[in-house]
């Protein structure tokens, strides 16, 4: 009985897989298939206009990297002295009594500070934990639910020259705490 | 704030590099974080340029307007400032569905032109406006459908279920949003009741 059960539910899960990979695959090609095609219809010099709009592409890429590399060489630094791991420590047992797991600590952390170094933390904790294990489920989780703040308050304010962010950054980290929250109730509701 | 932020990170870096003896790192991070942020540029052109080129074909099409004419009700509650018809709203549109449907890299030159909209919209100041703040706080919390690349390390690592975390993470997703705009709200009206 188990075994059929198991059987049909990994089906299940196959199916799904396969329509999940196939939007991805197709949304793309068919959106710009479409631009092109209603542009076209819409009597737009196309070849033309992608151009212009794409000089900007440009210029806008150029004017980020001032204010990408100040941000992240401070993030290296910070990282690769200690700091980063002794702050991690520092808070770890105060969370741990709340019942947030101690492995879970440092990805949460680093999630809004910098996009690739989270990747690195959640492959690593799915591939130490097993990707179905509480840990795996809720690393994975917490990758896809929140994006890395400071990097798009670095870039959206940067390339647009916004020196004054007010209370965004507040907002946006406090938006992560929300959603760091919201994983581990939910992941402990559904798997626990 | 960003100032502060960005010196204290520096300098408690530096501070604990000598009490750490990792000073060797810390100059090797230096020149790392640099390069890493202009590497991540330079691939951003190719995004940038071509997204950009496609959406000014959209935007010349009348697209945009299409589509922020059919959420209208929505982002108007969301971005009260934003008078109708205004451009922004297309790109903040044309951005939610990005991120909604896991394309980071397209979600990026839609940003940077909504950013760039509002600016405009706020007299070319060069503080953040408060649809700019809430923009933001959306953005940083994005609802995500299908949260690809976590799919994939998953089923790298021969996970019986790889997709078993769609549906927590939309769920996580949506309340951080929520809470998102939330927050956004509570900081405008402490903000307007103070000046």
């Amino acid at each position: 009985m188990t075994d059929i059960f198991i059987i049909e539910e990994a089906e299940k899960d196959d199916r799904l897989m396969q329509i999940i990979s196939l939007i991805s695959l197709w949304f793309i090609p068919v959106l710009i298939g479409f631009i092109l095609l209603y542009g076209t219809l819409k009597k737009v010099p196309t070849y033309e206009t992608f151009v212009e709009g794409g000089k900007e592409g440009i210029k806008m890429a150029v004017s980020i990297i001032p204010f990408l590399v100040g941000m992240m060489v401070a993030i290296s630094i910070f990282r690769a002295s200690g700091a980063l791991d002794f702050m991690v420590d520092f808070i770890r047992p105060g969370l741990e009594k709340v019942g947030i797991p101690a492995d879970i600590i440092p990805l949460a952390i680093i999630r809004p500070i910098s996009g690739n170094a989270a990747l690195g933390m959640t492959s690593d904790l799915i591939a130490t934990h097993g990707p179905d294990s509480f840990i795996g489920r809720l690393a994975s989780t917490l990758q896809g639910s929140t994006d890395t703040t400071f990097y798009v308050l670095t870039v959206y304010f940067g390339a647009v020259g916004i020196k004054k962010m007010g209370d965004a950054l507040k907002v946006g980290l406090l938006a992560d705490i929300a959603g760091f929250i919201a994983a581990i109730v939910v992941v402990t509701i559904m798997f626990a | 704030m960003v100032n502060y932020i960005w010196v204290g990170m520096t300098i408690i870096g530096l501070v604990f590099a000598a009490i750490n003896g990792t000073m060797d790192d810390v100059n090797e991070a230096v020149f790392k974080g640099a390069q890493e942020a202009v590497t991540l540029c330079i691939g951003l052109i190719s995004i940038l340029v071509f997204w950009l080129g496609m959406m000014r074909i959209a935007e010349t099409a009348g697209l945009l307007d299409k589509l922020s004419n059919l959420f209208r009700p929505l982002i108007s509650k969301l971005f009260p400032d934003i008078p109708a018809g205004h451009p922004a709203m297309g790109y903040i549109l044309s951005n939610m569905m990005a991120n909604v449907f896991g394309l980071g890299n397209a979600a990026t030159p839609l940003g940077i032109k909504a950013m760039e909209e509002l600016k405009r919209l706020n007299g070319g100041k060069d503080s953040a406006s408060r649809s700019m703040v809430t923009f933001l706080a959306i953005n940083t919390s994005s609802i995500t459908l299908i949260p690809t690349t976590v799919i994939a390390i998953r089923i790298t690592y021969d996970s019986a279920a790889p997709t078993e975390i769609v549906g927590t993470t939309l769920i996580a997703t949506c309340i951080s949003t929520v809470a998102g705009i939330t927050i956004d709200r509570y900081f405008y009206y402490r903000r307007s009741r103070k000046g």
